[in-house]
């Protein structure tokens, strides 16, 4: 496969969130807005390309059979790196996916990566493979939180839409509104992919 | 009456699936049959009770005698990995039956999120042992209880004639919204 393939198939081919359907507990509980979904795809897609690279390096130093609880070790370490630096640096962001920021370890993106790629493949490959898969979940993640944002407070980014503003519906920020909004989005995207494949 | 307070909380009004966005991959996949998901919730409520205590004396006779809270998220994982299998290697030689009966559940449970979640819950709302288990315990039922409405649903939607775009997790992710919707006339109870 040529590095430019290992790169784009996280976009839509084997895009996390709307066809392999992995990590769906971010992907609903932190894109309240485009700005919370975003930072939680750039989180993650951080800690996966680290993982992807390390898990790739120390491949043959592990044995086969301890493998999982040794990826385990490395994703936790990498989140816990990832965790200090957001609590020093973005605090107000980190505050507000709290549980979830700790939580990309039970990501199964990120494990799935590392046992379907990472630990078959050289350091580059495996880094490209995890920027792809990275930007593909970012890019899902952004947009259900700006379709959320724009239905439920009429903003997007933060900008607000002053003429909007009455016709904004709660529910969209709301838990319900996460599994609706996702749901019709998924719907719009096999409808797009439909003719593709 | 605090302890009730934690119940109802964690059962009804902050559930876990729907409130909170914990353990969907299972409420997704393995929610197509009554029986199945409440085996699966059995498990689950098992692990979470036992990983509840644990985690609680490894944070608090660990981790912060040693100043050492901020590898909180891998010693968490760890334990939990550890302790799932070693449930497993356990009710494999004390109760055959049960095991038989958890079966497939229990190694997937190392990678439900809303064991590590409740880990991590309880620590940061500073609960103590007692409160803890019951937190642990009572959240485990409110998971189960959002997995058995929801395989009741999708047991019927089976039937249900839907465009093509539509079905399978599409129209399983709609189901799950109107009944977090349900759930949110919980909210305001406690």
């Amino acid at each position: 496969m040529s590095n430019l393939k290992i790169f784009t198939k996280g976009f839509v081919k084997e895009n996390p969130t709307f066809s392999l359907l992995l990590g769906m507990c971010p992907t609903l509980g932190t894109t309240t807005s485009a700005v919370n979904g975003m930072s939680m795809g750039l989180a993650t897609m951080f800690v996966l390309i680290l993982s992807n690279i390390v898990i790739s390096l120390i491949k043959n130093l592990i044995p086969d059979k301890v493998r999982i609880p040794a990826f385990i070790v490395v994703i936790a370490t990498l989140v816990t790196l990832l965790q200090l630096f957001m609590e020093a640096y973005v605090p107000a962001i980190y505050e507000t996916l709290g549980v979830f920021i700790p939580l990309i370890v039970v990501n199964c993106i990120i494990l799935g990566r590392a046992e379907a790629f990472a630990s078959k493949n050289t350091p580059f490959k495996s880094a490209l493979d995890g920027a792809g898969i990275g930007v593909g979940f970012t890019f899902s993640l952004t947009l259900l939180g700006a379709a959320r944002e724009f239905l439920g407070s009429a903003s997007l980014f933060g900008h607000k839409f002053e003429a909007l503003q009455p016709y904004g519906m709660l529910i969209f920020v709301l838990a319900p509104g996460a599994f609706i909004a996702l749901s019709y989005l998924m719907v719009l995207f096999n409808k797009a992919t439909a003719k593709i494949k | 009456m605090e302890y009730f307070v934690i119940i109802i909380a964690s059962i009804f009004v902050n559930n876990i699936v729907l409130a909170q966005f914990l353990g969907i991959c299972p409420f997704l996949g393995v929610s197509n049959k009554v029986e199945t998901s409440l085996g699966m919730g059995a498990a689950v409520t098992f692990v979470m009770a036992i990983s509840s205590i644990v985690v609680y004396l490894l944070q608090y006779y660990v981790l912060v005698p040693l100043n050492i809270a901020f590898l909180q998220t891998i010693a968490f994982i760890l334990v939990i990995a550890a302790l799932v299998q070693m449930v497993e290697i356990i009710l494999k030689k004390v109760s055959p039956a049960l095991y038989q009966a958890l079966g497939i559940f229990l190694p997937l449970i190392t990678t439900n999120c809303a064991v590590l979640g409740v880990a991590i819950l309880l620590v940061q709302k500073e609960y103590n042992l007692l409160e803890s288990v019951v937190f642990a315990v009572s959240t485990a039922i409110g998971f189960t209880l959002a997995l058995v409405l929801f395989a009741g649903l999708r047991e019927r939607l089976e039937l249900a004639d839907l465009p093509k775009a539509m079905k399978g997790t599409p129209v399983a992710l709609l189901t799950a919204g109107i009944l977090a919707m349900a759930f949110m006339g919980f909210s305001g109870l406690v």
